[in-house]
This record gives structure tokens, C-alpha cells and sequence, in this order.
């Protein structure tokens, strides 16, 4: 006979998903291991409301942004990054250096509201699906596509993924190219 | 006017980065003070067991 495992064991297993999460929406690594230390508390303490075979994650997940939320109302403003790793100019073109992009997109994607980042993760990198996303976070589905696409919009824009795209070339020589005309 | 559509490999090479990001993040290694966190979890909830039962573990 299979025993559906205990939710207290099977917590410890959330925890790295819960802290790449709660440093998403906290932005800031202290912030962010006390808002899982929180949450665990609340989590453990709260776990006879937990259904059995429901998914342990978003639930989980789901006591994390509340409690985040929450913290937020008590705060007059978003704690800035101290550290100050997010206020590089994002203005050159992105390096073709792997590292060096990650970086750009960690720059970029700190600068997204709140609520776009918390929808980007649940859906881009969690893999929730829209439904689940938006019933974690309270809101209608519609509203989850829209902020992971204004997410992604805003992504593209920052690190200047999109150029490639639009006619404004920076070389008169290939404009001249494209347009027929001689350079002037 | 800006594009209707996104170009789709923009949003695959977000998409890219955004899990790369994130499973770094996942991938570390687990500070002391949450396994320590479940231990005085655990111990509290048995002692108060314990209690309950008016019998010791």
C-alpha cells in the first residue's frame, strides 16, 4: 500500500525553489531567507489546512508571496539593493559573453514591478500554469498573461534584444546599402 | 506603432536567461539555519506530543 509522504518531510525539498522564489520577489538575499524562514513557520504551523495531494509547492509558494505582500504593506517603500549590483547602465548592446549577459539580465529583470517578476518565475521558470499562477496569486488569468507578457516586453526592451528587428541601423554604409542610396 | 508580435526567438532567449537564472538560484546549497529551522519545528511538535500524551516518546 503506497503512503502519500508526509508534508512535513517532503517540506526540505521545497526549500531551494522557495528561496530562488522568495529572491525574486525580495530582490535582496537576507530578505529573502527571512521571508522562507516565515514562511516555513507558517507553512509548519498551518499544515492541517494543507490538502493531501494537492500540490505542496504552491501552496507553499503561495504562503511565501502573501507573506511577502504583507511585509510590503508595513514598508512605505521597496527596500533598495544595497549591495548595488542593480544600478549598472543597461544602455550598451549585450555582450556576446555569457556571464556578462546573465548579469545584464538579472540588472533587467530586477527593474520589472513586483508583480510582473512573481508571474514571470511562477509561469517562465517554475512552470505553474496560468491557471495555477493566477489562483496563487489571487487574480484572474488574464491578468497573469498580461504581466508575464509586459514582463517580457520590458526584458526585451532593457537588454536591447529586439533590435535586431527594427531598420534603425547604426552603420551609413549599410544604410546606404539598404535604402539604394549613396551615402551622403 | 510599435510590432503586434514579439519576435519568438526575443522571448526564447528570455526565457533562456530568466531559467538560468532561476535554477542557479534553486541549485545553492541550503543554509544551516532551514534544516536547523525543521529540526526545532520537529523537536517543539514532539515535546508537545509528549505532553499530550502524558507519556514520555
Amino acid at each position: 500500500m503506497t503512503q502519500s509522504k508526509d508534508p512535513k518531510d517532503e517540506l526540505i525539498e521545497h526549500l531551494p525553489a522557495m528561496r530562488a522564489f522568495a529572491l525574486s520577489l525580495a530582490r535582496n538575499p537576507a530578505t529573502a531567507d527571512d521571508l522562507v524562514q516565515d514562511t516555513v513557520v507558517k507553512a509548519w504551523s498551518n499544515l492541517d489546512k494543507f490538502q493531501d495531494g494537492t500540490n505542496l509547492r504552491a501552496w507553499l509558494f503561495t504562503i511565501l508571496r502573501n507573506t511577502y505582500y504583507s511585509m510590503h504593506r508595513k514598508r512605505k517603500r521597496e527596500v533598495e539593493d544595497p549591495e548595488g549590483a542593480m544600478t549598472e547602465g543597461l544602455s550598451e548592446k549585450p555582450h556576446h559573453d555569457g556571464r556578462l549577459a546573465l548579469n545584464d539580465f538579472r540588472d533587467a529583470f530586477a527593474q520589472l514591478p513586483t508583480e510582473q517578476r512573481e508571474a514571470l518565475v511562477l509561469v517562465g521558470a517554475e512552470g505553474f500554469s496560468y491557471e495555477d499562477a493566477a489562483e496563487m496569486c489571487g487574480c484572474a488569468i488574464g491578468t497573469i498573461k498580461s504581466r508575464t507578457n509586459r514582463a517580457r516586453k520590458r526584458l526585451a526592451e532593457l537588454m536591447h534584444l529586439d533590435d535586431e528587428d527594427d531598420l534603425e541601423l547604426t552603420d551609413p554604409a549599410t544604410l546606404a546599402v539598404v535604402t539604394g542610396q549613396p551615402t551622403a | 506603432m510599435t510590432k503586434k508580435r514579439r519576435n519568438t526567438k526575443v522571448d526564447q532567449q528570455i526565457d533562456e536567461n530568466l531559467r538560468r537564472v532561476y535554477s542557479e538560484a534553486a541549485q545553492e546549497p541550503v543554509p544551516d539555519r532551514f534544516t536547523q529551522l525543521l529540526e526545532q519545528l520537529r523537536e517543539q511538535e514532539q515535546s508537545k506530543q509528549a505532553d499530550a500524551d502524558g507519556k514520555p516518546e
